[in-house]
């Protein structure tokens, strides 16, 4: 059983899904009985859902044809 | 080998993730602009070294990143903005209450961090010091493994995990900051009071 500390330390790791195995076990099982190390496991996986969803920009349709454009402008296109 | 008249076909649709990206990299949108016209430009000319079935999005990241890191970013760095020490520690930050600590305990935390605008998640990402936002704009906005972006950046896995660890602390921060300037965060503790202050309290 991995203690807080542990399960603390690889908390962006796991979540990140880049744990292997055997570690992913452990920190599971300490998750499905340590409220508080669910509780930062939650907050942090809400974190980056969050970064993942606010952080996007329409892109210019001028944008688009200048990139278009330039392409087409090159020798072989 | 790639065929070149597949081109755009194949990578235009990654504008929108490479125009964001440049724009978190540039911070304003007329240099973004420039630097997705530059990396389309670039990885047309290239695109005959591209090995077909590997990964595009990340190539062409690659491509986008080197050429901020090159053109852009002399121009770009704002005064003693290199560092990220003081958000090093975890424990220390957490000792002294941050985002997570502030909301710990609350039922509807989720919708606290709802209530953060995409300005200023945005705001919060791009005020990290280079090397970090844009490891953290890699994993968690575009959701590239640490192999990935270890390639992209050419650096090592180490590297590329203990800049998203310091990376992440620094942006939770920023945002704590944005939630306590509008009195978002519940009422933690009060600061600690003298400890006389306390006594009498407790006694009187």
């Amino acid at each position: 059983m991995a203690d807080c500390d542990d399960v603390l330390r690889e908390v962006y790791t796991y979540l990140d899904g880049e744990t292997d195995g055997e570690l992913r076990v452990r920190i599971e099982r300490h998750l499905d009985g340590c409220h508080d190390c669910l509780e930062i496991y939650d907050f942090q996986a809400e974190l980056r859902q969050i970064v993942a969803r606010k952080c996007h920009d329409p892109v210019p349709d001028t944008l688009r044809q200048r990139v278009l454009d330039c392409i087409e402008g090159e020798p072989g296109s | 080998m790639a065929d070149q008249a597949r081109f755009a076909e194949e990578a235009m649709e990654f504008m929108p993730s490479l125009y964001s990206g440049a724009l978190r990299m540039t911070r304003n949108p007329a240099d973004a602009e420039d630097l997705v016209q530059e990396t389309y430009l670039k990885a047309y000319r290239a695109f005959g070294s591209y090995e077909e079935g590997t990964n595009l999005k990340a190539w062409l990241f690659r491509i986008l990143t080197n050429t901020f890191i090159n053109s852009y970013r002399a121009k770009q760095r704002r005064p003693g903005e290199t560092d990220l020490e003081d958000v090093e520690d975890l424990y220390m930050y957490h000792r002294l209450g941050g985002l997570e600590a502030a909301m710990a305990g609350r039922s509807a935390e989720d919708e606290l961090l709802e209530r953060f605008t995409d300005d200023e998640v945005k705001q919060a990402l791009e005020d990290l010091p280079e090397q970090f936002r844009v490891a953290v704009l890699l994993a968690d906005v575009e959701g590239f493994s640490y192999k990935e972006i270890a390639e992209i950046l050419d650096i090592p896995i180490g590297t590329v995990m203990s800049r998203l660890h310091r990376g992440r602390k620094g942006l939770e921060r920023r945002l704590f900051g944005f939630a306590e300037a509008q009195n978002l965060l519940p009422k933690g503790p009060e600061p600690s009071p003298d400890p006389s202050d306390e006594t009498e309290r407790v006694h009187g």
